[in-house]
């Protein structure tokens, strides 16, 4: 009999369009009801029909919110789900599905969709499946049933009684089955109240709080789902959602937007965010502030289009002809994600550069529940002014930053142009206020340094190897670590790239060994370090399109701390 | 003082060349300008690159000089966060037809309020001479040095298509009917397109003064624009080429019309505050059941 102790995971595997997003809603909305922390990742074929398309769900009886490869439980929905899968299952790996259709061996053979059938029709079969693992976690029926009966409320009563009635088949099955596997996974009635939301909703209701009232973007995975957060959201928030004809529109549109005192957002990916560098030059030159989120996907080109990687840093910290300000934020967890993206909209407006929010793939579509958390010190803060008559865009100041008028907000008049210009905004030749030009520009570095966040330290203060990560793997990084248990590594995540925090060297000069884990094939982030901070360090890179998983980082660390000290 | 509220006071060093029809336009804007009362902070001029791009530099407002190609979107999102101001964005053929012709395409489908001044010579000129989008077939220059074999493109045939709610065509040399026009298309609500032959003295042997003189002729206050097919039609003809309004449509509401948060409140972007009590409401709908 198989026994599970304290965690679990259970892996839902088959084509696109086959339900796998249905069931998945539903099981992880009810076991968070139920009282158990869970965690959910997706990966996914470039298809809108067919191909193999997998979701993680981890349930604990503590808070996990990183990728683990080890499935216990596996429900394929289609026979090739076992050879997609196969580098993940193992002899433990309990398989729960339609003998007939998967042919696998050793399986739990529950005939879904016949029965399903059986019943009425075979569209069922997913519910009767979400039945089935929710009896098989003995969760309360009544509960279960009332909570199916929440999810089909605007279904017309007929359609409503069959899915409760298949779901309560399905319960029954899984109850039965819960005499040959133990599942002791404590329950917290705590983890009901808390949330549950994606990288990408949390990405749109961050820069909602920002004050974000201006959206643009062209469609582009994996960046679209804050296109359609935001767009569902537009009604109630009062804000302008446009899809526009394409990137190099989209960037130049944000930008007039903050020209006439909107806070803009564009949401892309590194094909789409190509297209846009010659607006974050123009940024760059009427200082204009503006907010870029780039939910990162394997390149060069179109790539892997559904999958994850951390290979744009370069192209975000580089973007745009000619030198200027830029600050670039890589969240490195969903309430990061909210928090950096309300702060993006702040900071852009303070110093008036480009603020970039680099995610990815992983980040989008990864969902975990946790306590909500407080926004009474939220403020959108806006910083221009009323103009009067005489009123100079472009003015001289001590920072480098000078006070942003909007056009018809005052007496005075707002020029902005792409050629250098003088205090007026009027194009100029001059070589004196050239140079005085660029020298303000580039002066809002150092104005910029007390906002700067360092870099999040966990782990022994007495370390020898540091392991160094940036974005969303932190979890996964934080988790491995703890499952390694040893007393020499600690952990530096980097939420803040760039400018990179003035304290980054203290903390590597302490190390033996840095090692830096990044999702690309160059160590992006290693060359950053290097270059701003001058440490060199070792890097553990992954850059096949999937995520670090914890065992893998665990694995790899490990034998990376055995093969001795940096060079 | 200068006369006009739209000018300056001191002297300003413009990069046109002597005789540029470039002038005339500038003339005819200021006049349109200041016959319509307009306060001088609510305007705001959008221009891409290019010689006719320099125009919001030398009037005194508030401009937007951005990118080559890309003054459409900018201009449409300053009126969409905007409403009260009054856009005018304004620059060459290469500019909006070459290098923004995906953004004009879809200017014409948001249909923002604003209005949109196209100098057209013919030809590129900050660039030194090379054919423009509506550059003539046979027109030799240093880069088509076997003559231009593209159809140039009828940018009146393509926005009545399109249904521009406002199509228009003037002539550089003819200030006053100019500014007649220009008045009209500031005032009309949704997207305006005032197409301006010009003659450029420097690059452009071909479509000279006298040629655009010979080659032009004004709409009859017979020509009804409201018909859209005949309109059409009328957009089509070439050498002689119609001047006037050729089409209009007083019934397209425009793109910040549609916009669902000015039907409440018809504030501009700038003077609103997130709603925090919104989005914790949002927030707290995440621990519900689906």
């Amino acid at each position: 009999m198989a026994i599970f102790k304290g965690e679990l995971a259970i892996v839902l595997a088959g084509e696109a369009g086959q339900g796998i997003q249905t069931i998945e809603t539903l099981l992880t909305g009810l076991l968070k009801s139920g009282g158990y922390h869970v965690f959910a990742t997706k990966e996914y074929m470039s298809r809108v029909r067919g191909g193999l398309n997998s979701t993680t769900i981890r349930i604990a009886s503590r808070r996990v919110a990183a990728f683990r490869e080890k499935i216990d439980f596996l429900i394929p929905l289609h026979k090739d789900a076992i050879t997609h899968l196969k580098d993940r299952i193992t002899e433990d790996t309990v398989v729960i599905g339609e003998k007939e259709k998967i042919a696998y061996n050793p399986m739990i053979d529950v005939p879904f969709t016949k029965m399903a059938a059986e019943m009425g029709n075979a569209v069922y079969a997913n519910i009767l499946a979400v039945g089935f693992i929710a009896g098989l976690f003995k969760i309360d029926k009544e509960q279960c049933l009332r909570f199916i009966a929440g999810h089909f409320v605007k279904k017309d009563e007929e359609i409503r009684e069959k899915n409760i009635r298949a779901a309560k088949k399905g319960f029954e099955i899984g109850e039965g089955l819960s005499e040959e596997t133990t599942i002791i996974i404590e329950k917290n009635a705590a983890v009901a109240g808390e949330i549950m939301l994606t990288g990408a909703e949390a990405v749109a209701l961050g820069a909602l709080a920002g004050g974000c009232n201006y959206l643009c973007a062209y469609p582009m995975s994996p960046s679209t789902a804050v296109l359609t957060q935001m767009a569902a959201y537009s009604k109630q928030t009062d804000i302008i959602v446009e899809q526009v004809e394409d990137e190099t529109g989209v960037v130049n549109m944000a930008i007039g937007a903050w020209y006439a005192g909107a806070r803009a957002m564009v949401t892309t990916s590194g094909g789409g965010f190509a297209l846009m560098t010659e607006g974050i030059s123009l940024a760059g030159m009427i200082e204009s502030p503006l907010v870029v989120h780039l939910a990162q996907r394997p390149g060069p080109a179109t790539g892997l289009p559904t999958r994850t990687e951390q290979g744009d840093l370069n192209l975000v910290l580089y973007a745009g002809h000619g030198a200027f300000p830029r600050i670039i934020l890589a969240p490195k967890s969903i309430e990061d994600a909210f928090f950096l993206s309300q702060k993006a909209f702040n900071l852009a407006d303070k110093y008036q550069v480009p603020v970039f929010i680099l995610t990815d793939q992983y980040l989008m579509d990864t969902y975990y529940n946790m306590p909500l958390w407080d926004m009474d010190r939220l403020k959108a803060e806006k910083h221009f002014i009323e103009t009067n008559e005489d009123y100079r865009r472009f003015q001289f100041t001590e920072t480098g930053v000078s006070p942003r008028g909007i056009p018809g907000s005052g007496k005075g008049i707002v020029c902005v142009d792409s050629d250098e210009h003088d205090e007026g905004g009027y194009i100029t030749e001059d070589s004196d206020t050239r140079i005085k030009m660029v020298e303000k520009r580039l002066r809002k570095f150092d104005a910029m340094k007390n906002d700067i966040m360092p870099p999040a330290f966990t782990g022994a203060g007495n370390y020898e190897t540091l392991i160094v990560g940036w974005g969303s793997t932190f979890h996964a990084i934080s988790e491995a670590l703890e499952k390694m248990g040893r007393n020499d590594t600690a952990h530096l995540h980097f939420s803040w790239l760039y400018p990179l925090s003035e304290k980054t060297g203290a903390f590597l000069e302490k190390a033996k060994k840095i090692i830096v884990v990044e999702e690309n094939a160059t160590g992006q982030f290693g060359q950053l370090l290097k270059l701003e901070a001058g440490y060199r360090a070792d890097s553990l890179l992954k850059y096949n399109g999937l995520p670090f998983s914890v065992e893998e980082l665990a694995e790899k660390i490990s034998a990376l701390c055995k093969s001795g000290k940096s060079t | 003082m200068a006369e006009n509220g739209f000018d300056f006071d001191h002297k300003i060093d413009m990069a046109w060349c002597p005789g540029c029809g470039n002038f005339a336009i500038r003339r005819a804007l200021l006049a349109a300008l200041a016959e319509l009362g307009l306060a001088r902070e609510n305007l705001v001029m959008v221009s891409g690159i290019g010689q006719a791009a320099k125009m919001p530099q030398y009037i005194n407002a508030s401009f937007f000089n951005g990118l080559h190609g890309r003054a459409l979107p900018a201009a449409t999102a300053i009126k969409a966060c905007h409403p009260g101001l009054t856009v005018i964005a304004e620059g060459g053929d290469g500019d909006m037809y070459g290098e923004g012709g995906n953004h004009f395409l879809h200017a014409t489908r948001r249909n923002p309020d604003i209005a949109l001044f196209v100098h057209d010579n013919m030809v590129y000129g900050l660039t030194k001479g090379q054919a423009s989008p509506t550059s003539r077939e046979g027109m030799v220059t240093p880069v088509q040095v076997s003559g231009v074999f593209e159809k140039p493109v009828n940018p009146l045939a393509l926005a009545v298509s399109l249904d521009v709610p406002f199509v228009a065509r003037a002539f550089s040399s003819d200030v006053e009917e100019t500014k007649e026009i220009m008045k009209k298309a500031i005032l009309h609500k949704g997207f305006a397109l005032v197409d301006i032959f010009q003659p450029c003295f420097s690059f452009n042997k071909v479509n000279t003064h006298k040629w655009f003189k010979d080659n032009t002729y004004y709409l009859g206050n017979d020509y009804d624009p409201a018909d859209r097919a005949r309109a059409f039609k009328k957009a089509l003809e070439e050498e002689p080429f119609p001047l006037g309004i050729v089409y209009l449509n007083e019934n397209r509401p425009p793109f910040e019309e549609n916009l669902a948060l000015y039907s409440r409140d018809k504030r501009p972007l700038y003077e609103r505050e997130p709603s925090l009590d919104i989005i914790r409401k949002i927030l707290e709908s995440k621990i519900a059941a689906p």
